[in-house]
């Protein structure tokens, strides 16, 4: 009989353990799982994993995985603050969609003006402003009318993605476009697009960015009084209080954190890699951004290395659908799987296992 | 724009059908977190249910078949749920996520090469005189059995809370588990149960969907209809009754939208779209005032 014994202080060697030991575990599980879709499961895991860094086309696939982690680690990173404090803000998605919305029309208002100077810090300004203003709905409406945060920042995701078809559609579309739907190119418009810096790297402004976002997550985290308040009100709102933490003013800027990263990572994601408004230009990563949250134990370097290893699954899902015709949504079962198994692996964190009778 | 095409009666029959895969997942859910449990993942149960119910009905040609496999289905991923939470203690909110982002790539998955076929019909249940009587027969006699098997499930389950041993013993569970642990009760045993029906019920109205109102197959279609009614339990204060009135009225925007769309109103159809989830939000924030079960989301270790 097995009993699960609770640990006077939480394990920190399974602390690092556990995402190690969730990624094994995905690996063979899905390894089986490939196995049953009739692929060879080991060539298949190869393929995921190995190919996209150190494979025969490494050369493309290597600067890719940086562009498909700039946004998942820059949303990622806004989201670990709310989750430490127990504000649960699932509706990144939409912020991301609203930052883009934001950053395209700021950028396309100007079309065909040339001024980079001026266009592209604007569009920064309106992605981070556009995602900071949809995740202060759930804010605003959690703290004030007390109402769930989780479903009401989820239903806006399904709002904004009526809003994006309706911008590709109507407002935002492109009128040289013979009527077809979907706006200008804006990695095309020198004042708008999001270029690689170094060419060939896939380092984008969104990379620095997320690599910032790092960095000042980091010191917010363990320096500052602010990440010391997110802390606190997360083991124990109670003591937060007594401490004199504002339960309402953390909720509000943790929300406009990880709402105004999520928007920026939409701009840099419209302006570069996506190019256009279309009416689904959104491909999930607000979604995928949760998982990579907790792969990384919600801390910044955590977080960093998770949003490269989920880029990597992407880059390395493409790659086995090219060659072993692997089907796209094993990759999106594959993800889901991980976190399952992170969560289930977690209890040896805070829980020992015990063999046989307590008593 | 032509209001005259808008037959009110059979908007209001075309209500109740747009409500029922509400009803029967909130339904569901209700009984989990009346017992305490919080489980965010009814949309991955719902959209598995959805896929597991229509490759059940297209092989064997039956609905009824479809329904039953599709309530195994939701049921087993629910029970993936309920393990990690009941005996590996996890965050009940984290993996009810994981529930729902593991549901959608398994129902993609399981549903390639179903895209595009339609669904064997589901016969209707006539009753010879009373679905001739006007207004009152189309909307309420007219339907296909789930629509009533979902309003039994609200009667059912308004009984047993009040009314049943079992369920005073659920509602004890939900309230205060530490104080049902005293009494002998088994919190993780009757938790697991919930959490199973309420995964069954999920998968109903997941191939509800699928099967009779879409009747297709395609990725992601629930498009939030398990969030919907997650939220809707929220508004009911947890109170089966209330959870129809809930129900009803996301059907009754729902079907409106759709009714203004095809009438071409001057509003753009996307933002028509929209509108059944911000009445949602709408809906919650209204209705945020109800009690929720005292352990709800809670984890509970017997350590004792």
């Amino acid at each position: 009989m097995l009993t699960l014994e609770k640990r006077p202080q939480p394990s920190k060697a399974w602390v690092y353990a556990a995402p190690i030991l969730a990624v094994v575990i995905t690996m063979i599980v899905g390894g089986a799982v490939f196995a049953l879709l009739g692929k060879p499961p080991l060539e298949a895991i190869r393929t995921i994993f190995y190919d996209p860094i150190f494979g025969e086309f490494a050369s493309y696939s290597r600067p890719q995985l940086l562009i498909k982690a700039g946004p998942l680690i820059l949303i990622a990173i806004g989201l670990s603050f709310g989750f430490r404090a127990g504000i649960w803000n699932i509706g990144a998605e939409g912020q991301y969609i609203i930052g883009a919305l934001a950053a395209a029309g700021t950028g396309l208002a100007f079309y065909p003006m040339e001024a980079r100077w001026l266009i592209f810090p604007l569009m920064i300004i309106a992605g981070l402003a556009g995602g900071m203003l949809w995740a202060a709905i759930p804010a605003f409406l959690r703290i004030r009318f007390k109402t769930n945060e989780i479903l009401v920042s989820l239903m806006l995701v399904y709002v904004a993605e009526a809003i994006q078809a309706s911008m590709a559609l109507n407002l935002l579309r492109n009128p040289d476009g013979h009527g077809f739907p979907g706006s200008r190119n804006l990695s095309q418009y020198s004042s708008s697009a999001n270029l690689e810096l170094i060419s060939n790297s896939g380092i984008h402004w969104g990379v620095l960015a997320a690599v910032t976002a790092v960095v000042f997550a980091y010191f917010i985290l363990a320096r500052h009084r602010f990440g010391f308040d997110v802390r606190l009100a997360g083991q124990s709102p109670r003591a937060a209080g007594f401490a004199g933490v504002d339960a309402g003013r953390l909720i509000f800027i943790c929300m406009l954190i990880s709402g105004g990263l999520a928007g920026a990572a939409g701009m840099f994601e419209i302006a570069g890699p996506a190019g256009r408004v279309s009416i689904d230009f959104n491909v999930g990563y607000g979604f995928t951004a949760i998982i990579v949250a907790f792969l990384g134990r919600l801390h910044p370097v955590g977080i960093l290395i998770a949003g490269l290893l989920m880029a990597l699954t992407y880059i390395g899902g493409e790659l086995a659908q090219l060659s072993l015709g692997l089907p796209g949504a094993a990759i999106q079962l594959f993800q889901g799987m991980l976190l399952f198994f992170l969560l289930a692996v977690d209890v040896m964190t805070s829980y020992r296992i015990r063999f046989g009778k307590t008593e | 724009m032509d209001f005259s095409s808008i037959n009110p009666i059979l908007l209001l029959a075309s209500l109740m059908v747009a409500a029922t895969p509400i009803i029967l997942a909130a339904a569901g859910e209700l009984i989990v977190e009346r017992a305490g449990v919080l489980n965010l993942g009814v949309e991955g149960m719902m959209i598995t249910g959805a896929i597991t119910g229509f490759i059940a009905t297209v092989t064997t040609g039956s609905p009824w078949i479809g329904f039953a496999a599709a309530a195994v289905g939701g049921a087993g991923l629910s029970l993936l749920f309920g393990f990690l939470t009941q005996f590996l203690l996890s965050n009940q909110v984290a993996t009810g996520l994981a529930l729902t982002l593991f549901g959608l790539g398994l129902s993609a998955l399981l549903g390639q090469g179903y895209n595009g076929i339609k669904a064997p019909e589901f016969p209707k249940i006539d009753i010879p005189v009373i679905s001739d009587i006007p207004v009152l027969g189309p909307i309420l006699c007219s339907h296909d059995p789930m629509v009533y098997v979902g309003l039994g499930l609200i009667a059912g389950i308004w009984y047993f809370l009040k009314y049943s041993r079992a369920g005073l013993v659920l509602r004890a569970v939900g309230e205060n588990h530490e104080a049902a642990h005293a009494l002998g009760y088994h919190v993780i045993r009757i938790r697991i149960l919930a959490i199973m029906f309420g995964g069954a019920c999920a998968g109903l109205g997941g191939a509800y969907i699928s099967l009779v109102r879409v009747p297709q197959w395609t990725d992601g279609m629930t498009a939030g209809a398990g969030w919907i009614a997650l939220a809707i339990v929220v508004f009911a204060s947890w109170r089966p009754w209330r959870l129809l009135i809930g129900a009803y009225l996301f059907g009754g925007v729902t079907v409106l939208q759709l009714n203004l769309q095809a009438a071409g109103i001057a509003i753009p159809v996307e933002y028509l779209a929209m509108s059944p989830y911000i009445a949602t939000i709408l809906v919650l924030v209204l209705m945020s005032a109800g009690r929720a079960p005292g352990s709800l989301g809670k984890i509970f270790h017997a350590s004792r």
